[in-house]
């Protein structure tokens, strides 16, 4: 994904030491009339607390969040916590979400824009394949994969 | 040690059109002798992300400088933005730190150590070239040549701490002031007025 942003010469890729940066430099750009977007780890969202809270959700950006779902699987167990509390998380912020998890969900990256604009708020679009080979919750149960 | 109206007077002398993100203790003498308010921002309710801040606009709008009036403490917990800020390198952004050694807002605790260079710190990241200043009588004189240089500059001025005793201000009124400027500057800078309200507090 990386790679791809990089070849892509209508991106240009800001690539930042902390995501709790993320957010104020998205805000930094829009206020110049850019149109930023992040892309950033759902671990990476929970550092960046209080950047979604007073310049995100705060001021009222309209910005799409692209979150690496990191240990997402569909069968809802799994052993890493930064999948467990990525949409209570999101609940708790009052910050509106998609799910993406394969090409057939890609129409609603759309929606998530259409919504930040609509709304002048912070949408998430949760990427739930960004590691294909998700940990099975009998592998979990059995400590085989801890 | 020079005082933060020494500072801001001085700054204010040599900004010319520059945009001005400022934070903390900046922010209140700033704003008292600005002569730009139009193109002044105070990152307010989000901790240690002027620089942050400043540095997009700067990325945005290549053609105009954005000076960036932040302290020590903020940029301590935000000290991974000297490494992003000298990756992109913006040629017109300069970053003052104003460095008092102390947590002023929450009553003047010190900080965990008072011997940080921050000058050295930036070069060390990469940043075009660092400065730190400890009499206004230097800074005076060789600001207006550093503003006229290439960014990305850190310029740390050594001030005398000042503890408010009476904390953050957290009115209604007060947060609602960081979404209006940042929208009546992005309308001045780009002329479109198309941030419509959101958030808690528009």
């Amino acid at each position: 994904m990386y790679q791809a942003l990089m070849d892509e010469p209508s991106i240009t890729v800001v690539p930042v030491a902390r995501e709790g940066e993320a957010i104020p430099v998205a805000a930094g750009l829009f206020i110049a009339g850019q149109n930023p977007v992040i892309s950033i780890q759902n671990a990476g969202l929970y550092e960046a607390g209080d950047a979604l809270r007073g310049l995100a959700l705060g001021i009222g950006l309209p910005l799409v969040m692209f979150i690496g779902y990191r240990g997402h699987n569909r069968k809802g167990d799994t052993p890493d916590s930064a999948a467990t509390f990525l949409e209570p998380y999101l609940h708790m912020w009052r910050v509106d979400y998609f799910v993406v998890e394969s090409d057939e969900d890609l129409d609603r990256v759309p929606l998530a824009f259409d919504l930040a604009a609509k709304t002048n708020q912070p949408v998430a679009v949760a990427i739930g394949t960004e590691y294909a080979k998700s940990v099975e919750p009998s592998e979990v149960a059995q400590g085989g994969s801890r | 040690m020079i005082t933060y109206a020494d500072a801001c007077r001085v700054i204010n002398n040599s900004r010319d059109e520059a945009v001005v993100v400022t934070t903390m203790t900046q922010t209140k003498y700033w704003y008292q002798i600005s002569k730009h308010p139009d193109l002044d921002i105070g990152i307010a309710n989000a901790m240690s992300k002027a620089s942050s801040v400043a540095f997009g606009i700067a990325l945005g709008k290549p053609d105009r400088s954005v000076i960036c009036l932040d302290a020590d403490g903020s940029l301590l917990m935000n000290f991974g933005s000297l490494a992003t800020i000298a990756g992109m390198a913006p040629k017109n952004l300069y970053h003052f730190v104003f460095n008092n050694g102390i947590y002023s807002v929450t009553g003047g605790q010190p900080l965990p150590t008072p011997g940080v260079d921050y000058a050295k710190a930036a070069e060390a990241c990469g940043y075009a070239s660092a400065y730190r200043f400890e009499d206004v009588e230097s800074l005076d004189s060789l600001l207006p040549k550093i503003l006229a240089g290439p960014g990305p500059v850190l310029i740390e001025i050594m001030v005398q701490g000042e503890p408010q005793a009476e904390g953050v201000d957290q009115t209604w009124e007060s947060n609602a002031k960081m979404p209006l400027q940042l929208r009546a500057l992005r309308k001045r800078l780009t002329g479109s007025d198309d941030w419509g309200p959101g958030g808690p507090y528009l």
